[in-house]
């Protein structure tokens, strides 16, 4: 009861602290200390809540006292706490990345990352659907002041399309998803997702009307038809910030889908099969899309949108195993691509270019960098002994479980195109910058070729530090094996989390 | 009816303000859309109850006030987004046109 009670604090003290280093100076120590700290215990209490939760139990609060079904409470149970946890992982390594390079050194970077903060925990607690719509545009508000951030710090604003984009693209599907909560509450009198448990199994319209709400979040989640916009807004801006994007935004788009489903639908079986049709393309399309990419991001991007395609398949087989599988593999994708994301966001810092013919014979000169590069990189396409082995094959155990073959079969043949692309990023980072004559870091016109800068131990830590995650949690996959099935456990059975909410 | 009509006229509307390839124009058919799925909130609260949602009023004739809640907060913030999507309309060297102009994305200047 009183750890419930705490919830709120999440959001509010991101919040508030971003108000509160909204005046310091540029790169006025006591912000910075401000937003590190609190990144720090964001994550320390993320841990203590996975900790306390990891038995199934369900903590809530319902802001302001009201009674069940009036207030709009907070929830947090096994899915949310581990979300939270990663979430906070992510956010303290992906910022520590941004203050090393360009983007933190402008002013408001520091209270733009609060305020982010802030939105995806909100996000990952609400247990009211227009509430949710609030946490996403709160934690979209930010977003886009640090796309534009990124920006100056290329000197002048080159093109802001993909800002534009990416601006243009999230109102449009915030609004639809708003028109959903609209149609929800007219069909349901309700938007309170504890309410609404099971509510779309029982009516039509319901379901009809949650139907919009989750076509908004997967074009959130850049599931194919619609994934084109990830891949060309994501790398437009500065590393650090594609980095602290992947592992936030579109995650919170399928922690949404896969609770919604869960309480909403109670996982009706009837509309599976559009799940696994749509998720099933977005790993082919994602994996064939980065063939014909010649940066190092924009590869990653793609890959991002094919894995999305594997976690949500996870909700669409809505088995044990099969959540439990997908939440695994969701947990592992963010840590994994993060890390993909700052180590070659660090030679992009250095080398001022992610193109993949302007990077050769780093890995000579920095063969940490490499390592942490080849095990993330080994783990997205699913080699043991790392995390994206275990994430693959019980997703792929689960689908052959569910009958569901063909999806098994499409999910082993894009995991070998992935290593295909991998070893594409691989090569150019090994290559010696001599071969094929061409001279190292583009100096066409040089005399004799400019140093080429190394990255350094500094830059490498925080990619290291993920790519060392994801090894233990490949060598000690028991254990958030076990958390993710208590989480699933928590998806199958509503129960828990109604009576968590309405009491 | 009426009502039903108006967000049919602005959901088209706003579709085709956003197919244009002017960004300012499509910022323009944003805030339409916003304004039809207000209406659409409105809506959703049923508009036949139409008395103040005070304490004497007869709750039978009371309107709900929860939609309207949930209008205040989307239109503050559309507003909040329109301002931010102004500002990027009339930023960069590119004009607001939202044509592709094929750029690898990255920063690829010393290469290209």
């Amino acid at each position: 009861m009183t750890t419930a009670a705490l919830l709120p604090l999440l959001v509010g003290l991101p919040l508030g602290a971003a108000g509160l280093t909204a005046p310091a100076r540029a790169g006025a120590p006591w912000a910075r200390a401000v937003l590190l700290g609190l990144l720090g215990a964001n994550l320390a209490a993320g841990i203590a809540l996975v900790v306390a939760t990891s038995g199934g139990a369900v903590l809530a609060e319902p802001v302001g006292a009201w009674p069940g079904g009036i207030a709009i409470p907070f929830v947090a149970d096994a899915l949310s706490s581990l979300m939270l946890a990663v979430t906070g992982l992510l956010a303290l390594v992906c910022t520590a990345f941004g203050l090393m390079t360009g983007p933190g050194a402008a002013r408001l970077f520091p209270p733009l990352v609060l305020a982010l903060l802030g939105g995806v925990n909100g996000a990952l607690l609400t247990a009211d659907l227009f509430n949710l719509f609030v946490f996403i545009e709160v934690m979209l508000l930010p977003s886009y002041g640090l796309l534009v951030l990124a920006h100056r710090r290329q000197g002048t604003m080159r093109s802001v399309s993909g800002t534009r984009l990416y601006v243009a693209f999230n109102l449009f599907v915030s609004t639809v998803f708003l028109a959903g909560v609209a149609l929800v509450y007219g069909s349901a009198g309700t938007v309170n997702l504890a309410e609404l448990a099971g509510a779309a199994q029982e009516s039509g319209t319901v379901a009809a009307a949650v139907g919009v709400c989750l076509a908004a979040l997967s074009m959130k989640a850049a599931v194919v038809p619609v994934h084109g916009w990830l891949a060309r807004a994501y790398p437009s801006t500065s590393p650090a910030v594609t980095a602290l994007f992947s592992g936030l935004h579109t995650k919170v788009a399928i922690y949404a889908i896969y609770r919604i489903y869960a309480v909403v639908f109670d996982g009706e079986t009837r509309w599976l099969w559009i799940g696994v049709l749509l998720f099933s393309a977005t790993m082919l399309v994602g994996v064939l899309g980065a063939v014909g990419e010649n940066t190092m991001r924009s590869i990653l991007a793609f890959h991002m949108v094919s894995q999305i395609g594997y976690i949500l398949l996870g909700v669409a087989l809505f088995t044990p195993l099969g959540l439990a599988a997908g939440i695994f593999y969701l947990l592992h994708h963010m840590i994994v691509k993060a890390s993909l994301f700052l180590s070659t966001g660090a030679v992009e810092e250095r080398h001022g270019t992610g193109a993949l013919d302007g990077i050769r014979g780093v890995a000579r000169r920095d063969p940490l960098l490499v390592a942490a590069f080849g095990v993330a990189a080994l783990s997205l396409a699913g080699i043991p002994p790392f995390s994206g082995f275990v994430a693959k094959l019980t997703l792929i155990l689960a689908a052959l479980d569910a009958g569901q073959v063909a999806a098994a079969v499409l999910a082993i043949v894009v995991s070998l195109l992935t290593l295909l692309s991998m070893i594409k990023i691989w090569n150019s980072l090994v290559r010696r910058p001599d071969e094929d004559g061409e001279p190292a870091g583009g100096g066409g016109t040089a005399v004799a070729a400019p140093p080429v800068p190394r990255v350094g131990l500094r830059l490498t830590l925080p990619a290291l530090t993920l790519a060392a995650v994801t090894l233990g949690l490949g060598l000690g996959a028991e254990l958030l094996y076990g958390l993710s099935a208590t989480a699933a456990a928590g998806l199958l059975d509503t129960s828990g989390y109604v009576e968590a909410v309405l009491r | 009816m009426v009502l039903a009509l108006t967000i049919g006229l602005l959901v088209a509307g706003a579709a085709y303000l956003m197919l244009d390839r002017s960004y300012l124009r499509a910022v323009l058919g944003f805030l339409m859309l916003g304004h039809a799925v207000n209406l659409l909130l409105f809506a959703s609260g049923g508009i036949q109850r139409r008395g103040e949602p005070l304490e004497g009023t007869d709750p039978a004739a009371a309107a709900d006030p929860l939609p309207q809640a949930f209008v205040l907060t989307a239109i503050v913030i559309a507003f909040a987004i329109t301002v931010v999507m102004l500002v990027l309309a009339v930023t960069g060297r590119a004009g607001d046109d939202t044509a592709d102009r094929e750029r690898p994305a990255g920063r690829s200047e010393p290469v290209r």
